[in-house]
């Protein structure tokens, strides 16, 4: 399914955020762990940029209690629909991926400051639930003209999702771990991330931890520039609960407010 | 329309839903939900003589209707609070309570001796809960030290002050007449429990530090409770914190002896709870036909 690509603007400057009950319209299996859950707003959605999240609140929900942050994987703005991509991992996943279509869900969104733009030509890497923010990044790359390519990796080809709707924006590779599909072996033994200071001026990376640190050991090597989209437990996830900090050379920041997405340069125990 | 207005010592509440230290910021980030100004007060999250990083990651526990917080009093100092946060407070046309941390009796006195300068600040909330260096526990949690801080800091302050009970003790009605002792104006109860969680699978402890602050519905009886008790052993009002999360849940508090409440952990999940609160408050009212909030106060 391709949605036209809205002007996205360059500068990716925070907007105020909203409170909205959202209906789900499509929820898709992808597989059997993943899902995607495609809401439609009554109302104009706000725009959303590239790494920017969602707060879901699990409808009737014993089993969780806070609210679960999500990427946000497409917005499209005439339909005005958002879309996340969920892998079950717990009790809230589960939840949510058990939901029929109807079903009201209240969000909280736009959060969080999403990647920043790159002078020439950059490398997305996406490993397993970590391609979630990139679909909305190759569109925004794309309309600003940029030149990139993107590494898609996972640990069984049950972790690549969507190949065909990132295909569409780059040029695109994959690495499984068991070799069943693209290349065998981690994320970052793909020739790509061999030298890739002789191609690429920026990495930008979504994934599990040990993934991203090794991409970033990989940047720091090749003296490129790196933009991490970090995952850590929120409360609320604007803000004020100061739950989610992480290190940075300006001491703890909150990564809902001050993140998800980090150069790698301001992150202490990065290099 | 039912009065919604209640006084806490000199402090008028136009009603009588406040927002809990932690769990608002500064107010500044609610601005896109709904006007702040509405609410009968803001608590804003811990100021302390120094700067404070907290503690380490991960800092946060979901549990049964609840949460374990191990934030640590993470703040900027008094310093960067005149200079930064103060300007933006003073656009809030409602009643600013700051939260006040130490770890001696000298830095709570060094920061409400600052506060007490300070125009639109309208009332402190000692958090007694900190540990005191000098023997590593708790000021809360024994009354000779409860009130030794608050006839330090009360001869400095000379607006309204609020002291924040740990509900970690014994005996909450013995702590709150040492704290009415000591000069209180108001009480304030309860802050987070002690509590834990644990990840069975890795056999790990889920917070950094271990142990943390549990919030949220999974209080509320016991915060009931320590309110209904401490509010029968003194003569100054109280106000009640712990798992609020709508108007019914600020009646029952209301009920139970508190003459204001506290929203504190909801906002993480409706950001609007104390705005609703509020209206919720008021739909009980009208239900009822009692056309004054202040009579619900005690009325069991
Ligand atoms: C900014 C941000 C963006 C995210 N984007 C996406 C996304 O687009 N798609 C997606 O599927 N997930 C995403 N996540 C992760 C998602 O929020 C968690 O998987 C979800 O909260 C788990 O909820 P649960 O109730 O299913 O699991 P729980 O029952 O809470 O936990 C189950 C297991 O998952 C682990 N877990 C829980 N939360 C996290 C987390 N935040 N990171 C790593 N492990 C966790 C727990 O340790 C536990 O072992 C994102 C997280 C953040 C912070
Ligand atoms: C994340 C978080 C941070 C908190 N920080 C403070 C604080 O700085 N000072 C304080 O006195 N209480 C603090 N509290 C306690 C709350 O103000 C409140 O007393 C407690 O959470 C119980 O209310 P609740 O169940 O409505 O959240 C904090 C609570 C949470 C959840
Ligand atoms: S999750 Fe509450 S401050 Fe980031």
């Amino acid at each position: 399914m391709n949605y036209p690509v809205k002007h996205l603007k360059m500068k990716n400057l925070p907007m105020a955020k909203v409170t909205h009950d959202l209906q789900l319209i499509e929820n898709r299996q992808l597989n059997p762990a993943y899902h995607l859950l495609i809401f439609k707003s009554s109302v104009a959605i706000p725009e959303v940029f590239p790494g920017q999240f969602a707060e879901l609140l699990t409808p009737d929900s014993a089993a969780t209690f806070l609210r679960r942050p999500f990427s946000i994987y497409n917005a499209d703005y005439q339909l005005n629909t958002i879309q996340f991509i969920v892998k079950i991992v717990g009790n809230g996943t589960k939840k949510l991926c058990q939901l029929s279509t109807g079903a009201i869900v209240n969000i909280i969104y736009p959060l969080g400051k999403g990647f920043s733009i790159s002078e020439g030509k950059s490398l997305i890497v996406g490993g397993g639930v970590g391609i979630a923010p990139m679909y909305l990044l190759s569109k925004w790359l794309t309309t600003n003209n940029r030149e990139f390519d993107i590494l898609l990796g996972g640990r069984t080809e049950a972790d690549i999702i969507n190949v065909k709707e990132f295909s569409e924006y780059g040029e695109l590779d994959i690495t499984t771990e068991n070799g069943k599909l693209g290349q065998k072996g981690l994320i970052t033994t793909h020739p790509w991330l061999k030298d890739p200071g002789s191609v690429y001026s920026r990495i930008y990376t979504c994934g599990p931890e040990a993934m991203m640190r090794a991409v970033a050991r990989i940047a720091i090597a090749s003296q490129i520039s790196c933009e991490v989209s970090l995952e850590n437990t929120m409360a609320c996830g604007f803000g004020v609960c100061l739950c989610c900090v992480v290190a940075t050379d300006k001491g703890n920041l909150c990564v809902c407010t001050d993140g998800p997405v980090f150069n790698i340069n301001n992150l202490k125990g990065w290099d | 329309m039912p009065n919604l207005e209640v006084n806490i010592h000199n402090l008028i509440l136009k009603n009588p839903v406040m927002t809990a230290s932690g769990t608002f910021g500064y107010g500044q980030d609610f601005g896109d939900f709904y006007d702040v100004s509405k609410l009968g007060g803001i608590v804003t999250k811990a100021v302390s003589k120094e700067p404070r990083q907290g503690n380490f990651y991960p800092r946060m526990a979901e549990t049964t209707s609840g949460m374990l917080n191990a934030v640590g009093l993470q703040n900027k100092g008094i310093d960067n609070f005149e200079s930064v946060i103060y300007p933006e407070l003073k656009k809030i046309n409602t009643n600013i309570i700051i939260n006040v941390a130490g770890h001696t009796v000298e830095d709570y006195v060094y920061v409400c001796e600052r506060l007490n300068q300070l125009d639109h600040v309208h009332a402190i909330e000692l958090n007694i809960s900190c540990p005191n260096v000098k023997d590593g526990m708790a000021f809360g949690t024994s009354c000779p030290s409860a009130t030794a801080l608050t006839i330090a800091v009360r001869k400095v302050y000379h607006k309204t002050l609020i002291v924040k009970l740990s509900p970690n003790v014994t005996s909450i009605a013995e702590i709150a007449k040492a704290v009415e002792d000591g000069g209180a104006d108001a009480l304030s109860l309860i802050n987070t429990l002690l509590g834990m969680a644990i990840d069975a699978e890795k056999r790990k402890t889920v917070l950094s530090t271990a142990m943390g602050g549990l919030s949220g519905p999974a209080i509320k009886p016991v915060a009931l409770r320590m309110v209904y008790q401490a509010s029968r052993a003194v003569s100054i009002p109280v106000i009640g914190i712990g798992g609020i999360m709508n108007g019914i849940d600020a009646v029952e508090f209301l009920l139970a002896g508190a003459s204001a409440v506290q929203v504190g952990t909801a906002n993480f999940i409706n950001p609007n709870a104390a705005l609703e609160t509020i209206t919720g408050i008021e739909d009980y009212l009208n239900r009822h036909s009692i056309n004054d909030v202040n009579e619900l106060i005690g009325m069991l």
